[in-house]
């Protein structure tokens, strides 16, 4: 029953995009699930240039980061998306997890007021969203609260979720835990670093809204 | 000393939520978890993270948080319809919540005894 009623919904939502030309793509997800990788290994593909930094330092994202007109192809099909790049969210920032990092004390306690900024920031943008793809490492444990809020927030907002399970390259990868834990949602496995199944996460992209 | 605050969802349902949320992280800054009858909504989750983070300073890091739902997947067709009942009567008290202040919960994680000597403690103070 419950899923018959997300095949209706997500047929609406098809109609709905169908008639529209330009999509907002919000990439969401925990700290150093690999969003910007993504935003930039999509950027690369379509415009030729990077979108931000990336590091393994955790919060390395702290503002919003857009990019607009980023024409994506896929099949005979063509949509224009403004790609959002959001910081990552989470529910606790210890500038002391960036000394462990190896950032000094100063630039630790600045790195963990521009954290808590950006996570603000990166809700207050949820509902701007036409579609958000969730950028999850998929050699981390995936039931996680901060996942099931991010998507449960979606959820109740009502816009389509395409779930990506990152870092595919990486032998601890594990996509059918990811998955089993959001059976509702199409799930891809991909290397955005890599760039491996990338084509299949367009297709999929597309199948969400083209 | 730990402290463990049991929040029956009768407290704070008549509440709005931003007064919900106030409530919730007052507690948690008093270094104390907080076990919630039922849970909050999809929305509010996501505006409690939001007050976590404008709160945030030397002293405070955050919060844990934990939601357990009634677990779908692997109900028979019995549980779910049961379990869908009692989502239409009681609708956001199902479940169970815990928030709790990061740095305490970190604490726990390292040292695991202190909630083993809250047990204790309380287990010795029922005893007549």
């Amino acid at each position: 029953m419950i899923n018959v009623l997300h095949r209706f919904i997500s047929k609406v939502f098809r109609d709905i995009f169908k008639r529209k030309k330009h999509l907002r793509l919000g990439l969401y997800g925990p700290p150093n699930g690999g969003k910007t990788t993504l935003a930039n290994r999509i950027t690369e593909d379509w415009i030729g240039e990077k979108m931000g930094s990336v590091s393994k330092t955790p919060h390395e994202t702290t503002t919003i980061n857009l990019k607009e007109r980023v024409n994506v192809r896929s099949g005979k099909k063509e949509i224009s998306f403004s790609l959002v790049d959001t910081p990552g969210i989470a529910t606790k920032i210890d500038y002391e997890d960036f000394v462990r990092a190896g950032l000094s004390v100063k630039k630790s306690k600045r790195r963990a007021k521009d954290a808590t900024r950006g996570i603000i920031e990166a809700i207050k943008w949820l509902g701007e969203m036409d579609v958000v793809v969730v950028v999850l490492d998929s050699t981390e444990d995936p039931y996680n609260q901060v996942n099931i809020t991010i998507i449960g927030n979606l959820e109740a907002r009502n816009i389509p979720v395409l779930v990506v399970a990152n870092k595919t390259d990486v032998k601890k990868s594990d996509v059918k835990k990811v998955q089993s834990a959001f059976p509702q949602y199409d799930v891809v496995g991909i290397s955005a670093r890599y760039g491996n199944d990338i084509d299949r996460f367009y297709e999929a992209l597309f199948a969400l809204v083209g | 000393m730990l402290t463990i605050q049991f929040m029956p969802h009768a407290s704070i349902a008549g509440m709005e939520p931003q007064e919900r949320i106030r409530k919730i992280l007052k507690i948690a800054r008093s270094e104390s978890i907080i076990v919630m009858e039922g849970r909050l909504k999809r929305e509010e989750e996501a505006e409690l993270i939001k007050a976590t983070m404008e709160n945030i300073d030397d002293g405070f890091k955050g919060i844990e948080l934990s939601v357990t739902y009634p677990d779908g997947k692997r109900e028979t067709f019995g549980q779910k319809l049961r379990n869908g009942l009692a989502g239409i009567l009681l609708g956001a008290r199902q479940g169970l919540t815990v928030i709790g202040p990061s740095t305490l919960v970190k604490e726990i994680k390292k040292d695991p005894d202190k909630i083993r000597l809250l047990t204790t403690e309380i287990k010795s103070r029922r005893k007549p």
